[in-house]
């Protein structure tokens, strides 16, 4: 289980991140909603122990984040971030078996292996594992990294904005995978969104934040309705039932 | 994997080739004088070759750039201030020149010291472009030199003429006394590098992805900052500055050897410095008929290669 006590992180005179407690529920997915600047990745960060919180906690199992060996942390929490430039040349394989990192220190078991392959089976990259990263669209990169991520094999997976780049066909299937592991392998999902749509849909529960601060948590049900939204976003969004599912209609031809 | 190994193995017998004709070609009827002479500067460019390439290599990884060395950011200069500093303010009879211990110490603390206010400054905030990087880096070294050159007009020329005899890069003056330390300081590095082989390679993937993967980050950087300064300090030392070495073994190897395994990218950078350190010397004394210096034609090459890189990622940005 994963706690947030209080959680405050300014840059400069800017409270970026102000005071947020909340708890992620274990098996499912949480999707962090907000406008721009809203302080979604940076509270992601915080939790990840990418970047350290000025005042407040993370606790994981009960025990603060900054207390736990890094290797050990890195088999229970995994964190992707959205840019990912390298330097290196690596092909898609040599790529998700970084993954096994935390668990084989570079010297890769069969064991590592077999966590390698699963990871790449279930992002449907076998016909281009050997192929270079940088020879690769920015969707299959994507795809790479979530497998790495996978084969890390974590209790919880954060994610910050997946879906960046990506194209609806892409944008879907990378959901329902991170869907699949959390219904079929138990995993836990925390990730930023922009596409209230893709939160609505796919998403267990959800977190608005505005300006830094928590303005909603709870069921995605709760959320995903004209009221809570216009207070998120401080638009007029209807919402309608399509197919069992709730769908923001943010575009308005009229102003 | 198996194509590398057989380039490294193309690698090793061609620095193996290099340092045999160096040592026994040409050596005629004064054996016993030559070669131990010989074999004494094969030693100091095999430690000179590896150390820089190693240093290079670490610095690039921690940096994530493939263009800016520890030399091109001033640390070669910064030895100049060092060794300016001791001659100007205590002379050339003080304990500071005559013991090479002591001499060596000061400026491995001082180019430690440099490097570590230079990436609290340079590469801890946020990413500055390299071209920013590349610029302050040259003003810092133009600065440096200044300062040094208005200090060497103020010396007494003859102590001069000690003070630039250390500063100018010679193969064929090395200080012997200094070679058994910086043996031994290589020896330590590899000990020490063996270790954190794995998390290097895990380190090029960038600092999220590192601290994702266990990797403490922050604290490695710090490490191997220290590290890649204390070998191109012991490296200056032994032989002197030469700018540009680093940067084309570095990207040599990184070409040649299309991998992300750092045990193999600095073996293979470590063999072409060789390669080109023996090699080039045997040119230079044997062809050339020491009519240059080896190192201005490192730093003749180094720079065009240097060009080229600049001119390479420039089209890449685009």
């Amino acid at each position: 289980m994963i706690n947030i006590k209080d959680l405050s992180k300014r840059y400069g005179k800017k409270n970026v991140v102000e005071k947020v407690s909340l708890t992620i529920q274990p098996g499912t997915i949480t999707s962090f909603i907000g406008p721009n600047g809203a302080g979604k990745s940076t509270l992601l960060s915080m939790v990840s122990r990418l970047l350290e919180a000025d005042t407040g906690e993370v606790l994981l199992d009960q025990n603060n984040v900054k207390k736990w060996k890094s290797d050990e942390f890195a088999k229970r929490v995994s964190i992707l971030k959205q840019s990912n430039f390298m330097n290196v040349r690596l092909t898609v394989r040599e790529l998700v078996s970084f993954g096994r990192y935390p668990y084989s220190k570079g010297r890769l078991t069969d064991i590592d292996e077999k966590h390698v392959d699963q990871a790449i089976d279930y992002m449907n990259l076998h016909d281009m594992e050997d192929q270079f990263i940088d020879e690769l669209s920015g969707g299959q990169k994507q795809r790479a990294f979530i497998a790495m991520v996978i084969a890390q094999d974590t209790d919880y997976i954060l994610l910050d904005e997946p879906l960046n780049n990506l194209d609806m066909k892409h944008s879907v299937q990378i959901m329902k995978i991170l869907r699949k592991l959390v219904d079929e392998l138990g995993k836990t999902v925390v990730i930023v969104l922009h596409d209230i749509n893709f939160a609505s849909v796919y998403s267990d529960r959800i977190v608005a934040l505005k300006d830094g601060k928590l303005v909603k948590n709870g069921p995605t049900s709760e959320i995903i309705n004209s009221a809570s939204l216009r207070e998120i976003y401080d638009m007029d969004i209807p919402v309608q039932v399509q197919n069992g599912c709730r769908i923001c209609v943010y575009f308005n031809s009229h102003g | 994997m198996r194509k590398n190994s057989l380039k490294l193995i193309t690698l090793f017998i061609l620095a193996i080739i290099s340092i045999l004709l160096y040592a026994f070609y040409d050596i005629k009827g004064g054996f016993d004088y030559a070669f131990p002479r010989r074999v004494l500067k094969i030693a100091a460019m095999v430690v000179t070759g590896v150390a820089i390439s190693y240093a290079t290599v670490v610095f690039q990884t921690i940096t994530q750039n493939r263009i800016l060395t520890p030399s091109v950011m001033g640390m070669d200069s910064m030895y100049g201030v060092v060794q300016t500093l001791i001659y100007f303010f205590a002379g050339s009879m003080s304990v500071w020149v005559v013991n090479k211990y002591l001499n060596f110490g000061a400026a491995i603390i001082a180019m430690v010291l440099f490097a570590l206010i230079l990436y609290r400054f340079l590469f801890r905030s946020d990413k500055h472009p390299i071209y920013l990087l590349l610029l302050i880096g040259m003003i810092i070294g133009t600065l440096l030199g200044s300062l040094v050159t208005f200090m060497q007009v103020l010396i007494d020329p003859v102590e001069y003429l000690g003070l630039q005899s250390m500063l100018f890069a010679s193969f064929t003056k090395v200080k012997a006394e200094l070679l058994y330390i910086a043996i031994a300081i290589l020896i330590v590095s590899f000990i020490y590098g063996f270790r954190i082989m794995s998390k290097l390679d895990v380190m090029s993937l960038g600092r999220e992805n590192a601290m994702n993967l266990g990797v403490n980050y922050d604290r490695m950087v710090m490490n191997i900052l220290i590290l890649s300064s204390v070998l191109i300090a012991t490296s200056t030392a032994l032989v002197g500055p030469i700018t540009f070495f680093g940067l084309i073994v570095a990207n040599l190897s990184y070409q040649f050897l299309v991998t992300y395994k750092h045990s193999i990218l600095i073996l293979g950078a470590s063999l072409i410095s060789i390669i080109a350190l023996v090699g080039g010397q045997f040119l230079v004394e044997h062809i050339f008929e020491l009519r240059t210096t080896l190192s201005v034609i490192i730093n003749f090459i180094g720079g065009i290669y240097f060009i080229y890189l600049l001119l390479r990622e420039s089209r890449a940005a685009k």
